[in-house]
């Protein structure tokens, strides 16, 4: 997964798609291109509660990518000091090996460039000490971007919180 | 290649979100909202997000335009803005020395500089100031004058400390507006409770812990059962009650009949179902959000769904709390001064209303006026003639219901003029298009919000427009010049400011670090004192003189529904969070999040008349013509009376290409809809519509 994770709390997700439109604004992508999905089911009323449910899928970052090993000309980088996987445009001869063998398909064919493109976590927003795109604007806070090697520190606060509101202590 | 930040507010729709903008070599790069703004934090709407895609839009209109052919034909001759002030101003000039000036109708989709916008129209002889709030939030703002006295955006929604809130009539999670639908998950995330009432499940329903699928159109009396059970409970609470309510006696007489079980058998929803939920709101009061609805031209009864939701509110000591709905500040009440107004440069000329707001309906609010009433006027030529409407940044003919009875009113006018800033309906069946710059592009008035916190905020250009396009202050003062009005033709941006600021002790320098200055250092939690509600009594009047005098009863028997026929439906339409009524349905980005208006229909119903997912319907509207088709989405989640459309897309345009594709337009569906209307708030009512469906 490298060093970083886009987390999705689905408590606070209303599946308005910000998240798509800022990543297709930013890397100004065609319209029918989206290198994060977010992706949404709607849960029919198993008792009298519906539920959306969603989750947001950009790229993994795989510890072992496919698309890397598999790319002719290196133009699909796993950047070592972070494990950021990434498309050098400049290397990339559009030859598509990497869409097959990925098994989310993640990268995507840009046909105006004749290149593929992938989330590569918005790196030039990285390097300027930003967070991605999709991440930045979220409508609802609800996708946050950091680092799953440090501890889940607010996550389980608030679990504990919950717990202890539920019993009566002494 | 270094980038700078600008701030400026978001236009694309009137929640007006602050936002904050990252420049690199000229151009807008990355628009969030303002991280220093605190209900903000960075987020910004979808909407808000595909501000660029719109910016580099080559199918929005990009100079004037002046009709060569006939009216909707779509031949234009592009005209210099020289050309085009001047026509218009010529135009107006005859029409007002025929007809006089009140013989001018403008309706405005803006907030920012619509008293810019107000002053102009007052300058020019006429009454005639309207917004679009007639199928929007009219309902639910005169509901709020008939109890307290004051208007809807005098009460603050404090989401994010309350304790339980109830959504009807509004869409939160759907319709969404930054600062509110945060404040409302944080208010959640901290042990907030939420009841969603709808007759679809809508997102928030989804997070809702208690969700009451209801029979559409019988708000009004599922709310009633509320109001009697915590009545007859004595679930409220005793010295509120006595310090700020009148006529609590006439309120309690009148529920009377209305009991759970009476809701029961009209909404659909449990009996038992009601009575908790009165009690789980008692338990949490006055920590507690009844929400009155904002796009509440719904049903002609809806005046009355918002007035007993603000009943509710106050029967659980909720207006006037921290968490419930306190009062909003005003500059004045914590001793500074507010924005001054353009409409002392030109007050209102005390000229009777075309659409009867102020004399015929003296109840009504004139600051907004009613636009379908305006529309009538313009059709009858009674009380006067209206012979020029100017529509700025409005669509009328998208948001209206029965745009072919609008168009017979429009074809009396001499003159129509679309302010627009993407081709749309109104724009196309225009004589004159003034184009908007999108608000990247554009300085503005500034802007006041109340709140718990008054605050002032700016637009403010960030790069200069790419086409021949202007900021709606430019026309506005550019018309003023030619029509000899003097005091209103500002002729920069620095002059609109330094006007607006007089006397606020603000300087416009103080906008530069943040883009919007607050008025106070802390969250102003006023008490409920003397004057505070502005009624003849100082108390809410839960029976208003007004109304009363108008014939209309303040406690109103309800209103049976009526049910659709068979294979009929009752139409409900509402907001997605991917597009917006008139800007956005031809936005690249936006486009492609929907490409079609789907229609939701229950499952059991469609499979009662053969009709599987995905089938394409036909849509008959209640005269029996087909008025379009689409796929049917099927879901339990709906009410089986009831189907679901999203509002305001149009039909589609010649001079644009992607929209064609959303294809179905709510409003089409809607005939004599002009004339459905809850005279008690004044909002066209949407949802009173049935419609057929056949398969195609």
């Amino acid at each position: 997964m490298g060093k970083y994770l886009i987390n999705l709390d689905p408590k606070r997700c209303i599946n308005c798609k910000a998240c798509e439109v800022q990543c297709q604004i930013h890397h100004q992508l065609p319209e029918e291109i989206r290198l994060g999905l977010l992706l949404s089911e709607k849960m029919p009323p198993t008792s009298e509660k519906p539920r959306v449910i969603s989750a947001f899928m950009a790229c993994f970052h795989c510890e072992h990518p496919w698309c890397v090993s598999v790319c002719p000309t290196q133009a699909m980088v796993r950047r070592a000091e972070d494990g950021l996987v990434y498309v050098d445009q400049a290397l990339c001869v559009g030859c598509k090996a990497c869409i097959l063998v990925c098994p989310w398909q993640v990268p995507r064919w840009n046909q105006t460039t004749g290149k593929v493109m992938k989330c590569d976590y918005c790196r030039d927003r990285l390097a300027d000490g930003l967070k991605p795109a999709c991440v930045t604007a979220c409508t609802t806070h609800a996708l946050s971007f950091g680092r799953p090697d440090q501890d889940s520190r607010k996550i389980r606060q608030g679990y504990a919180k919950a717990i202890c509101a539920s019993k009566e202590w002494i | 290649m270094s980038k700078t930040l600008n701030y400026s507010v978001c236009g694309i729709c009137p929640a007006h979100c602050p936002v904050q903008v990252e420049m690199e070599n000229g151009e807008c790069v990355f628009v969030q909202g303002n991280m220093q703004f605190a209900g903000v934090k960075g987020a910004l709407c979808t909407r808000g997000a595909a501000a660029l895609s719109f910016l580099r839009d080559e199918e929005r209109p990009r100079f004037p335009m002046i009709r060569k052919g006939a009216r909707g034909e779509g031949k234009w001759r592009k005209a210099t803005w020289k050309e085009a002030l001047d026509h218009v101003a010529e135009k107006l000039t005859a029409i007002r020395n025929q007809f006089g000036g009140r013989s001018l109708l403008w309706s405005d989709h803006e907030e920012c500089g619509s008293d810019l916008h107000q002053a102009f129209v007052n300058g020019l002889g006429s009454p005639n100031y309207c917004t679009s709030d007639s199928v929007c939030t009219s309902n639910v703002e005169h509901a709020a004058r008939s109890l307290f006295g004051f208007g809807r955006e005098a009460l603050v929604l404090d989401l994010k400390n309350a304790k339980q809130v109830v959504l009807q009539t509004r869409n939160i999670m759907e319709s969404v507006d930054v600062k509110e639908v945060n404040a409302l998950l944080d208010g959640l995330e901290a042990g907030g409770r939420m009841t969603v009432i709808d007759s679809r499940a809508n997102v928030a329903a989804g997070k809702a812990d208690r969700f009451l699928l209801i029979r559409p159109g019988t708000d009004h009396a599922l709310n009633l059962a509320v109001i009697h059970v915590l009545l007859e409970k004595k679930l409220y609470p005793e010295a509120y009650v006595q310090a700020h309510i009148k006529d609590l006696d006439r309120l309690t007489a009148y529920v009377q009949p209305y009991t759970p079980a009476f809701a029961q058998a009209e909404t659909g929803i449990k009996a038992e179902d009601i009575i908790a939920l009165a009690q789980d709101l008692a338990e949490a009061a006055p920590a507690v959000i009844w929400h009155p609805g904002r796009m509440t031209a719904r049903y002609k009864d809806s005046f009355q769904v918002s007035r007993s939701a603000y009943i509710i509110n106050v029967l659980l000591g909720a207006v006037g709390a921290r968490g419930g709905l306190p009062l909003a500040v005003m500059p004045e009440d914590i001793g500074r001064t507010g924005l001054k107004k353009f409409t002392e440069l030109a007050p209102f000329g005390g000229e009777k209303r075309a659409d009867g707001v102020g004399w015929r309906y003296p109840q009504m609010d004139p600051s907004t006026g009613l636009l379908h009433l305006a529309f009538k006027a313009m059709e009858t030529g009674e009380p006067y003639p209206i012979k020029a409407y100017i529509a700025c940044a409005d669509d009328p003919l998208a948001t209206y219901p029965d745009p072919f009875a609008l168009k017979k009113a429009l074809d009396k006018l001499d003159l129509l003029v679309s302010m627009p800033y993407t081709w749309s309906n109104t724009a196309q069946y225009a004589d004159v298009i003034l184009p908007l710059s999108p608000y990247l592009e554009a300085n503005a008035p500034l802007l006041q919000v109340n709140g718990l916190k008054p605050s002032f905020f700016r637009t403010k250009q960030c790069a200069k427009p790419r086409y021949e396009t202007m900021a709606a202050w430019e026309i506005v003062t550019g018309l003023a010049k030619r029509l000899g009005l003097i005091s209103l033709s500002l002729d920069s941006i620095d002059k609109i400011w330094s006007y607006q600021l007089q006397g606020t002790g603000v300087a416009i320098e103080s906008f530069e670090e943040k883009g919007f200055v607050e008025l106070s250092s802390k969250v102003v939690y006023r008490d409920l004192g003397q004057g505070v509600f502005q009624t003849p009594s100082g108390k809410i009047e839960l029976v208003n003189e007004k109304w009363e005098g108008q014939g209309l009863h303040s406690l109103a028997t309800y209103a049976k529904k009526d049910k659709p026929a068979a294979d009929s439906f009752r139409l409900t339409v509402g907001s997605c969070a991917v597009q917006a009524p008139v800007y956005t349905r031809n936005n690249t980005l936006l486009n492609r999040q929907m490409k079609e208006n789907v229609l939701w229909l229950n499952r059991a119903a469609a499979e009662k008349m053969g009709i599987k997912a995905d089938d394409v319907v036909t849509l008959l509207n209640s005269r029996n013509e087909p008025m379009g088709r689409t796929k049917v989405f099927l879901t339990e989640l709906i009410h089986p009376e009831a189907i679901y459309l999203v509002h305001g897309l149009g039909q589609p345009l010649q001079l644009e290409k992607r929209p064609a594709e959303i294809g179905l337009a709510d409003n089409t569906l809607m005939p004599g809809g002009l004339e459905i209307w809850d005279p008690a708030g004044g909002g066209v009512a949407l949802q009173e519509h049935f419609i057929k469906i056949q398969r195609s």
